[in-house]
């Protein structure tokens, strides 16, 4: 794969700068997200976060059943902030 | 990992970071940062991250003031080669009922004299910051524009990179499951990767370290309490001031990068350390941001999460040695605002470590003064 293919489209992360914070050290999912907010966008990590620990297991040699997935975080998908507020009064 | 350490710091938050950094700087050779997890995975990393100078006890404002000054510049003193995101849109606090209207004048007349740049202003002067604040139910506000917000993780990258380029060492996914003691002092500290002798240890660890004092049987006087935050997808910049209420229980920032991040507290959580999201708090804040701020309803939650304030009786911090253990350190209790503090966190503490004089008298800041009854209580908290 071309090092300058998007890996995480929501903050526009290429391969390369992936490939750069897993050589700087920064080798979990966790510590990568936090660092350049991959995975922090509207989709919440669902195309990039499979692809970035796949470099982290060819770059450490761990296996990729080794690392650990970031925590998911509600909501599943976004929702307005209306919507819920307004949900609320409807039950009260 | 490494036998001695002259200092051991418990804790790879930005106040841990901000201290170890303090020390190499003015010169110790062999200090240590002990992080469970990974750097600013805890309470740092969770935070709002906003920073104020608006606050209603003098230590507070003074101790806020001088950070802030130091954030303005940190890239370059840290000689960072990436971004703290400093963002200085100031902070609009709202006052929503007459008792708050009284305190902010009281706060403004203070921070006014310690040279804050401050005002209180009426409704209609907010609204020309923020258009779409809702003035239905607010009698004044008050703005400081220095106020601003930055990115915790990158800015605890910066102390932690600057700090380990002058020789501090970090031993993260490493945890301290003891603290060796002959009663009077320490002598070492134990992980669960092995002991490093020291005769001083550093008490960083945020919303775990009352579990680090129990560690020496010293009962310290704090407590950890959830706060919440959600973060909505990006928008163009819409915003500039963080919006605060403290009797709605809500702060609300525009972050550089486009998402609005929102939070507040509840004080009748369980204090048993939960750091998970819990639905009641999406509804709440909801319902109280889309009343204060009624624009933002239009914007889609993307993720929501928790952290834990440390906090103390009087809502400020413990800093310092205690009188029990010599060689023990507490940089503990910061009630919610330990990110905005540390710059100066890590710069009295690196001098009380060395036994210089420090550039602002935190003797009052010790554990002890809730038993002397000496509380200072900061009233301006979400």
């Amino acid at each position: 794969m071309d090092n300058n293919t998007i890996i995480c489209r929501c903050s526009d992360l290429s391969l390369q700068d992936i490939r750069d914070l897993i050589n700087d050290g920064y080798t979990s999912l966790e510590e990568i997200k936090r660092i350049s907010r991959a995975g922090m966008g509207p989709c919440q990590g669902r195309t990039c976060s499979q692809l970035i620990l796949r470099e982290i297991s060819r770059i450490t040699g761990k296996d990729i059943h080794d690392l650990q997935p970031c925590t998911n975080r509600p909501p599943t998908m976004g929702i307005k902030l209306k919507t819920i507020a307004d949900g609320r009064e409807s039950n009260d | 990992m490494i036998k001695s350490a002259e200092v051991v710091i418990i804790g790879g938050g930005i106040t841990g970071c901000s201290i170890a950094y303090n020390l190499a700087k003015k010169g110790v050779k062999d200090v240590v940062v002990i992080e469970k997890d990974y750097l600013a995975s805890g309470a740092t990393g969770r935070c709002g991250a906003g920073v104020r100078q608006q606050w209603g006890t003098e230590m507070n404002c003074k101790l806020a003031m001088e950070s802030i000054k130091f954030y303005e510049t940190a890239n370059e003193v840290l000689e960072y080669e990436g971004d703290i995101e400093f963002k200085q849109g100031g902070y609009l606090i709202v006052a929503s009922t007459e008792k708050e209207h009284q305190q902010f004048k009281k706060n403004v007349k203070l921070q006014k004299s310690l040279g804050i740049e401050v005002n209180q202003i009426t409704p209609e002067e907010a609204t020309k910051i923020v258009p779409y604040l809702n003035t239905e139910n607010i009698i004044s506000a008050t703005f400081c524009p220095k106020d601003g917000h930055l990115n915790p993780f990158t800015t605890t990258d910066a102390y932690a990179k600057a700090a380990k380029r002058l020789g501090v060492k970090f031993y993260t996914n490493t945890e301290v499951t003891g603290i060796k003691t002959d009663n009077t002092k320490i002598t070492g500290v134990i992980t669960n990767k092995g002991e490093i002798a020291t005769s001083k240890v550093v008490n960083a660890a945020g919303g775990f370290s009352k579990e680090i004092g129990d560690m020496v049987g010293i009962d310290l006087p704090v407590y950890s309490e959830r706060h919440q935050i959600l973060v909505t997808e990006p928008v163009e910049p819409t915003q500039g001031p963080m919006v605060m209420s403290f009797s709605l229980n809500i702060y609300c920032q525009q972050t550089p990068v486009g998402a609005f991040i929102m939070g507040r507290g509840d004080a009748n959580e369980p204090r048993d350390l939960r750091r998970t999201s819990s639905w009641q708090f999406l509804d709440e804040m909801s319902k109280t941001v889309t009343e204060l701020l009624p624009a933002l309803g239009g914007l889609r939650v993307i993720r929501q999460w928790a952290g834990l304030y440390n906090i103390t009786p009087d809502k400020q911090p413990i800093l310092g040695s205690v009188k029990e253990l010599d060689g023990f350190y507490l940089a503990i209790g910061f009630s919610g605002h330990g990110f905005m503090l540390a710059p100066m966190t890590g710069l009295l503490l690196a001098e009380q470590i060395l036994g210089e004089k420090t550039s602002i008298d935190i003797s009052m800041l010790d554990k002890d003064r809730f038993e002397r009854g000496e509380l200072v209580l900061e009233p301006s908290v979400v």
